[in-house]
């Protein structure tokens, strides 16, 4: 028997597969499919101080590898979350990760102290990556300076596992991680989606509501490769690596590069169960490799 | 929340309806679970380089004695052709069942079922399992002209068949809601329809003024089919919601129409 098991500062995952951040909304609708409890983990969808409605339709294009979306954050506020969902979801068998957003950086740590009050949560995952809303999002993580100050500010109230989640949309990627890791984050996770567009040429019109969108998919996932195997050689805290994985081979290749974990995100669209195949693929090959333990993969890319 | 499943679906029969519409039909290598007039399945297009994402499409029949479900598919772009390409013995992977179904009518309710294009396949659904007896069910569909009418005389058994098209080839001349039958919408206690978005404000328009309980089933871009990624939002009085999850059928009290 291989050993799955992998840890993310006090996080111990029963595999290294997590599912991301806006692709598994609160983990109800993939247990329609199957029983969650298998994953390593479960990132929750965004999640704001107040109710947000998101940008207008259509928020969606699709590419030939991958997809556009300009979601924009829509959810229905931490305290609904607290009130409504979580008593749902919380005794699900699997770490279960807020994705904390804001506009600001005081409503980053509004989010985070609520959450901090939940004893099922242990590990909240800092979005300053989103490309789709004007204020805050995005804007946060492509400025060393922004990136220090809310993760500093969060720190200050959290307690538990910190995983910040990193924008590709900058000139190094490595600045935005060490600046991050300077003020305290357990972990980086990256990479959000690329800043990305689409246009009918036979209306000439934009695809997207918000003529701009996040990229995923397959399409992105050499470049999420490279940033993954750069941050790593950077920084100390462990990585978490995502962009485009959809099988058992794309989540080894993120791990030779560097990523102690991984999450699948536009994948599940395809198919939900693509994240529990990946689980039982990287199983198959450390058997295959003779390889005792996954986290022997972390970072082994041989030169 | 109810199972839902992502299997292979071999494909037992391919007919052209007409030019542009085609019907497939789905065999299943274990029992089918409950599938109601409404819901939808999430198609994979293989062998394709340009597609990534699956395509929705409404079931049209289901046969839970042979395992078999029918898809009224009309070619719209390019998932939609490869689909209508599948031959006999080939397989096809979907998600599936996804979606509210309308809401079944009353013993005694007088029910206009409404189609328009592809609209068509869930209320042929409908007028089948609706338990309403014949005189008490009229179907109207609507085209823009007679060869885009698909033939569906076997449906006469379910309900009274009436026909519009734009250019007055087939039934009477104009937009479905141009029908005579409108003339006398009161008579309905209930009003289903499906097809272009604009049809249906029309008919949602009509049914508000009148009063008249109305369900319709809207059509959208998605990405998931099963509610995680929030792309196929409609506008409603309670906010943005997914039509993939809290649809595609909405009374049209909820919608902002
Ligand atoms: C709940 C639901 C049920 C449906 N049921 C049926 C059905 O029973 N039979 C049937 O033929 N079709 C049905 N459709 C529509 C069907 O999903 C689209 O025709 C199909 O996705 C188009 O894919 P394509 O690759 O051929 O088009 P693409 O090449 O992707 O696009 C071609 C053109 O079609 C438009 N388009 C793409 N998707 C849709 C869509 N979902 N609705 C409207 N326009 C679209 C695009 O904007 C573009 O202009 C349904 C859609 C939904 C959401
Ligand atoms: C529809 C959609 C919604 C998303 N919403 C969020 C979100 O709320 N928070 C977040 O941090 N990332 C969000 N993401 C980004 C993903 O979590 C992930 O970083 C990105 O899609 C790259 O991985 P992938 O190629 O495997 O999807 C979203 C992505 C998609 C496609
Ligand atoms: S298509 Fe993803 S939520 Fe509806």
């Amino acid at each position: 028997m291989v050993n799955l098991k992998v840890k993310i500062d006090d996080l111990d995952l029963k595999n290294p597969v997590m599912t991301a951040s806006g692709t598994s909304g609160f983990a109800e609708e993939l247990t329609d499919f199957y029983d969650v409890g298998q994953l390593g983990g479960l990132l929750l969808k965004g999640t704001t101080l107040k109710n947000r409605d998101g940008n207008a339709y259509p928020r969606m294009a699709e590419t030939a590898s991958g997809m556009l979306n300009a979601v924009g954050l829509q959810n229905k506020g931490i305290d609904y979350f607290i009130e409504n969902i979580y008593p749902r979801i919380k005794d699900y068998n699997t770490p279960l990760i807020v994705n904390v957003n804001g506009s600001t950086v005081e409503e980053y740590i509004a989010v985070t102290e609520k959450v901090n009050e939940l004893d099922k949560i242990p590990a909240i995952e800092l979005n300053i990556s989103c490309p789709n809303v004007k204020e805050g999002g995005m804007s946060f993580g492509i400025s060393c300076p922004s990136a220090e100050a809310v993760t500093r500010e969060v720190r200050r109230v959290y307690d538990k596992t910190l995983i910040v989640k990193l924008s590709p949309n900058v000139t190094d990627i490595t600045e935005i991680a060490k600046a991050v890791e300077g003020q305290g984050a357990d972990s980086v996770s990256l990479v959000n989606t690329f800043l990305g567009m689409a246009i009918d040429s036979e209306k000439r019109i934009p695809l997207l509501s918000t003529v701009t969108g996040g990229l995923s998919g397959p399409a992105i996932k050499p470049i999420a490769l490279r940033m993954v195997w750069q941050v790593y050689n950077a920084v100390k805290i462990p990585v978490i690596g995502m962009g485009g994985i959809m099988n058992a081979a794309d989540a080894i290749e993120f791990m030779l590069a560097g990523a102690t974990a991984v999450q699948v995100g536009t994948a599940i669209f395809k198919d939900p169960f693509i994240p529990v195949q990946i689980i039982k693929g990287i199983e198959e090959y450390l058997e295959r490799h003779k390889i005792l333990s996954v986290s022997e993969l972390v970072g082994c890319l041989q030169m | 929340m109810s199972k839902k499943f992502v299997e292979e679906f071999k494909v037992v029969e391919n007919i052209a309806l007409n030019s542009s519409n085609f019907l497939i039909k789905l065999l299943s290598k274990k029992a089918l679970p409950q599938i109601a007039p409404g819901q939808f399945v999430n198609v994979e297009v293989k062998n394709s380089k340009e597609i990534f994402l699956r395509r929705p499409f409404s079931v049209f029949e289901v046969d839970y004695t042979q395992n078999t479900m029918s898809l009224i598919v009309k070619i719209l772009g390019r998932g939609s052709k490869k689909l209508t390409e599948a031959e006999d013995g080939d397989t096809i992977n979907i998600v599936y069942p996804l979606g509210k179904s309308f809401s079944y009518p009353e013993k005694e309710d007088k029910v206009l079922l409404i189609g328009g294009g592809s609209g068509v396949a869930p209320m042929l659904f409908l007028a089948k399992e609706s338990g309403l007896v014949k005189e008490n069910v009229d179907i109207l569909l609507g085209a823009r002209s007679k060869e885009d009418h698909i033939d569906v005389s076997d449906y006469a058994k379910y309900g009274n068949l009436h026909y519009t098209t734009e250019d007055g080839s087939l039934g009477e001349k104009g937009f479905v809601t141009h029908h005579s039958i409108f003339e006398q919408i009161n008579n309905y206690n209930k009003i289903y329809a499906c097809g272009p978005d604009a049809m249906m404000k029309a008919v949602a328009k009509i049914a508000k003024k009148e009063g008249v309980f109305c369900e319709v089933s809207l059509e959208n871009l998605m990405a998931c089919g099963f509610g995680v990624c929030l792309c196929c939002i409609e506008p409603t009085q309670k906010g943005n919601l997914c039509i993939c999850t809290e649809g595609p059928v909405f009374n049209i009290k909820e919608l902002k129409w």
